[in-house]
């Protein structure tokens, strides 16, 4: 839940959460054991197949919504159900208190259900004198502490067995083991008694079927199909979002929600409820039975053109799940109602701007949720505009007038980082770092050892590095991006060095700048454009064979943004498309364009871990070119499971939230140092920052390189 | 996959979710087998289920609602095999019950129900439970123990398309797909099974069926 006021007092919360030890050891172990098992749960079917058919289904059904509806309510009314359509959460709640009062029901059982949680039904029907029990076992849990779930599939992940156990002792008035076997049977005998007394029966429902005007419900517990079969009256909670036309929609979803939530290639029980049914305990042996669908903002949300696709959410949870923020702090703080990834964006419509102010800004942008979405959702982008219209709305912070100011006038901006240079020698000393910056300026950021500028811009080492080619095979431009040419002109040095007999002519048009993507993640869109136009100039895709960056955040931004942000611009989208089109990454290119041979590199070298930049591995899908190169060069490279894992520097994210940025490097690092290597290897240089940079603040014995400084150290030349 | 194949995967399928099958001629032996099992549970495997824990005093009074002889609920038998189960049964001191399920809801020993349709690619039971004494004898047993037709058995769920689109558009309609016995792991992700459904799942496939 959300209760900050200032950003300030978010990270308070952060802090706290990053504090809680047995959370973040559960979260911890779930989250990598899910990592690694996660692919191998569609081994049996097309994951592809699954999200096109889920996003197809819910895109097209949200459209008909209208017609569907009425098509559900005529085939359920005839079967005895009453149907509803509360317009917004008071409504719901209402409606369904109202149903309790019309039946003289006193005890209610609730099964598990994020859209009964959105509208807080608990809360509203237990003021209206209700005894409401949670009977999913951890949504129990959570009631008996008086919290909301802070996971959608595991509610009680926070919760140790000790204090289940503690729970249980005071509900039964007798002191229980530890043992979970014994729990989970204490917790069974409990629940039945409440099974039996309650007079109404509250759940959700993963799919409404109109054609035949059924209700699916995926569970694995058991609790859901006694809370529909033994009370009298049995209310289903909606979602608008939830409704397809016929059975054959919601067999995708039934394929992956499972799937991608648990491993499970179906859940323990999917139940279809069609009709009021038998029901011995209702006055007519007939369930007194009443669907409510949720509207909420949802059908105006299905027509928005950018935050339409948030709907296609099935609430499998898997976006928490491979969330490196999320890890660490867990869904109390990352979150509100909805948690995770899926909840920076859900928070916004369903719980307002004030709620979702601080937690939205609160993502890395790894692209690691879009990875794994079943439904095919692009939430890091949706999380950036919700970001820009939250700050539409808010006075714009003097780094994102700074930024957009300088980054959208080239020279300027490199007049200043020449003059930088100078400004840092009283703080720089003799090393390669910024030793002496005063606290006040650093604040949270001293997990990390900053670098300084270099002494000689790679753009004015240029012509003396230029190598001459009478007859290239090919030709290619580099973009160096601001930190290459200004911080690590060292990489691109290395990187000509390899071009050495190559006959591919290497050049650097010198008018480039910044690519744009510190002022997009500042949801500075205008400036992010302006930028875009001004590369597009510089560097005119016709003139080269290829156009290579060393940075996986520059080659991934001018890949993927740069058509999205500037391609609707008469005459600007073919040329944008051809820019995107030549843009590659270097280790794509060395392998696979230049074909570097394994006799240049000597047959051995020390062992070797890879760190996958978000940008290369997910954002430009760039798998296995670079490992191939550290085998190629002699390098050992030692796999690790986290190779894909977020490095925690995520653009202006560490200056942000300094606290979780560090939790996330020093818990890699931690991690690759236990592997027993002497390099690092990374295709980025933000990653060789925030690595290299927290490696040297804490001492520890490992060489952070860029791919192209490991392949030189291997040349046998 | 063919008739073979599919049931082949079904029980592979069915086994990995600590489901036991097993598969039999005609009707006659897969009642046997039932009884076998009712005769082989413990005294009182509500042991298993939470009765010998420290419990608040209206919990621990459905307890004592449990009968000393072993029930069995048998909802959804043909009258010819229902006689049978009760021959079977009368010797060995096992009460069969049909129907009245609501008043046993502490506990019975063993639900038996017929399945319509198997999912070979997961291992799952098609039930039509849209009587609530058929729907009880899969929720309150200790041991649900399920017949299903060897010619039920599709190969996925797409090809029961159709039949369960009829079916549903023709409720009233109560159907659960189930796969294994109920499960949680919402303590430490520690896998429990049994939590509020059956502690036990059993398959028997008749193959002249």
């Amino acid at each position: 839940m959300q209760y900050a006021n200032s950003l300030h007092e978010y990270r308070k919360e952060l802090k706290q959460a990053l504090a809680h030890e047995f959370q973040r050891k559960a979260l911890e172990n779930f989250t990598s054991s899910y990592r690694k098992s996660r692919d191998g749960y569609f081994a049996d079917c097309s994951l592809e197949e699954i999200i096109q058919d889920i996003g197809l289904a819910k895109d097209s059904s949200l459209k008909q919504f209208e017609a569907l509806y009425q098509r559900f309510k005529a085939k359920a009314e005839a079967m005895g159900v009453q149907v509803h359509l509360a317009r917004n959460d008071r409504e719901a709640n209402e409606i369904i208190s109202e149903i309790a009062a019309e039946n003289q029901c006193r005890r209610v059982v609730k099964t598990k259900s994020m859209t009964a949680e959105e509208v807080k039904l608990s809360d509203f029907l237990q003021e209206k004198g209700l005894e409401v029990t949670e009977c999913d076992l951890g949504e129990w849990i959570i009631q008996l502490r008086e919290e909301v779930p802070s996971h959608m599939v595991l509610p009680a992940i926070h919760v140790s067995k000790e204090e289940v156990g503690k729970l249980f002792s005071t509900v039964t008035g007798h002191t229980q083991s530890t043992d979970i076997q014994s729990l989970v049977k204490v917790a069974r005998r409990e629940l039945r008694q409440k099974f039996i007394e309650a007079d109404m029966g509250i759940s959700g429902s993963n799919f409404v079927i109109a054609e035949t005007g059924t209700l699916g419900m995926v569970t694995n517990e058991g609790n859901l199909r006694l809370a529909t079969t033994l009370p009298r009256v049995h209310v289903a909670l909606v979602g608008v979002d939830k409704l397809v036309p016929t059975l054959k929609e919601a067999l995708p979803i039934l394929k992956g929600l499972p799937r991608n939530a648990t491993g499970q290639s179906i859940s323990s029980y999917v139940t279809w409820i069609t009709g009021a049914n038998d029901c011995l305990a209702a006055p007519e042996g007939k369930k007194i039975m009443h669907v409510v669908f949720l509207d909420n903002g949802r059908l105006a949300l299905a027509r928005d053109p950018v935050f339409s696709q948030a709907l296609r959410c099935v609430r499998c949870g898997a976006c928490a799940n491979v969330c490196p923020v999320y890890r660490l702090v867990g869904g109390h703080v990352y979150g509100h109602v909805y948690i995770g990834p899926i909840g920076l964006i859900l928070t916004y419509f369903f719980h307002g701007r004030e709620k979702d102010k601080f937690l939205a800004q609160n993502c890395l942008n790894c692209q690691a949720c879009k990875a794994v979405c079943v439904a095919g959702i692009d939430l890091p982008r949706l999380i950036k505009e919700i970001q820009a219209v939250i700050q539409a709305d808010e006075p714009r912070p003097a780094l994102n007038t700074g930024l957009a100011t300088v980054l959208t006038r080239r020279k300027l901006f490199h007049s200043l980082l020449w003059s930088g240079k100078y400004l840092q020698k009283p703080i720089q000393g003799r090393s390669k770092y910024l030793r002496h910056l005063p606290q006040f300026l650093l604040g949270d950021q001293d997990f990390k050892a900053l670098p300084a500028l270099a002494g000689k811009p790679f753009r004015d080492r240029w012509e003396d590095l230029k190598p001459r080619v009478t007859r290239p095979r090919y030709r290619i431009a580099i973009f160096s991006g601001c930190l290459q040419d200004f911080v690590y002109p060292e990489h691109l040095e290395q990187f000509v060095r390899l071009m050495a007999g190559r006959d591919i002519a290497v050049e650097f048009p010198k008018d480039q700048g910044c690519c744009g993507l510190p002022v997009l993640m500042l949801g500075e869109k205008e400036a992010a454009r302006q930028i875009a136009r001004h590369n597009l100039r510089a560097l005119d895709p016709s003139q080269y064979d290829a156009i290579i960056t060393l940075c996986a955040s520059c080659g991934s931004h001018l890949k993927e943004n740069y058509p999205y942000i500037i391609g609707r611009r008469q005459g600007v989208g073919v040329k944008v498309r051809q820019f995107a089109d030549k843009i590659m990454d270097v280790s794509s290119f060395l392998r696979n364009v230049a074909q570097l041979e394994s006799n240049l590199f000597a047959a051995s070298g020390p062992r070797t871990a890879y760190h996958a930049p978000c940008h290369l591995c997910r954002g430009l899908q760039v798998k296995d070119a670079p490992r191939e190169l550290l085998t190629l060069a002699g390098l050992e490279y030692v796999p690790n499971p986290d190779e894909e894992t977020c490095c925690g520097l995520g653009g202006t994210y560490s200056m942000k939230f300094p606290e979780l940025s560090a939790s996330i490097v020093q818990d890699k690092l931690e991690r690759i140092e236990a592997l027993d290597v002497a390099y690092l290897v990374t295709d980025c240089p933000g990653c060789v920052m925030q690595l290299k940079g927290t490696v040297e603040t804490e001492q520890r014995r490992l060489t952070v390189l860029h791919m192209v400084e490991a392949l030189a150290r291997q040349l046998k030349t | 996959m063919n008739r073979n194949q599919c049931i082949q995967t079904f029980i592979s399928k069915a086994e990995a979710v600590s489901a036991g099958v097993i598969t039999v001629p005609h009707v006659q032996q897969a009642l046997e087998h039932v009884v076998t099992l009712c005769t082989d549970k413990e005294a009182c495997r509500l042991l298993a289920s939470g009765c010998e824990h420290p419990l608040s005093q209206e919990p621990a009074d459905l307890c004592r609602l449990k009968e000393w002889s072993k029930i069995i609920a048998a909802p959804d038998l043909a009258a010819g095999d229902l006689e049978t189960l009760t021959n079977l049964c009368r010797p060995l001191g096992i009460r069969l019950i049909e129907k009245g399920l609501h008043s046993h809801l502490g506990g019975l020993d063993i639900g038996l129900t017929w399945a319509r349709y198997g999912i070979a690619e997961n291992g799952t039971l098609v039930l039509d439970s849209s009587r609530e004494d058929i729907r009880l004898a899969g929720m309150i047993s200790e041991i649900h123990t399920v017949l299903i037709g060897a010619s039920s058995i599709a190969a996925t769920a797409d090809d029961l398309l159709e039949p369960l689109t009829r079916l549903f558009a023709d409720g009233p309609n109560y159907t659960a797909f189930i796969t294994g016995a109920s499960r949680t792991a919402d303590i430490e992700r520690v896998l429990a099974l049994g939590v509020h459904g059956p502690l036990e799942l059993h398959i028997c496939i008749v193959q002249d069926c």
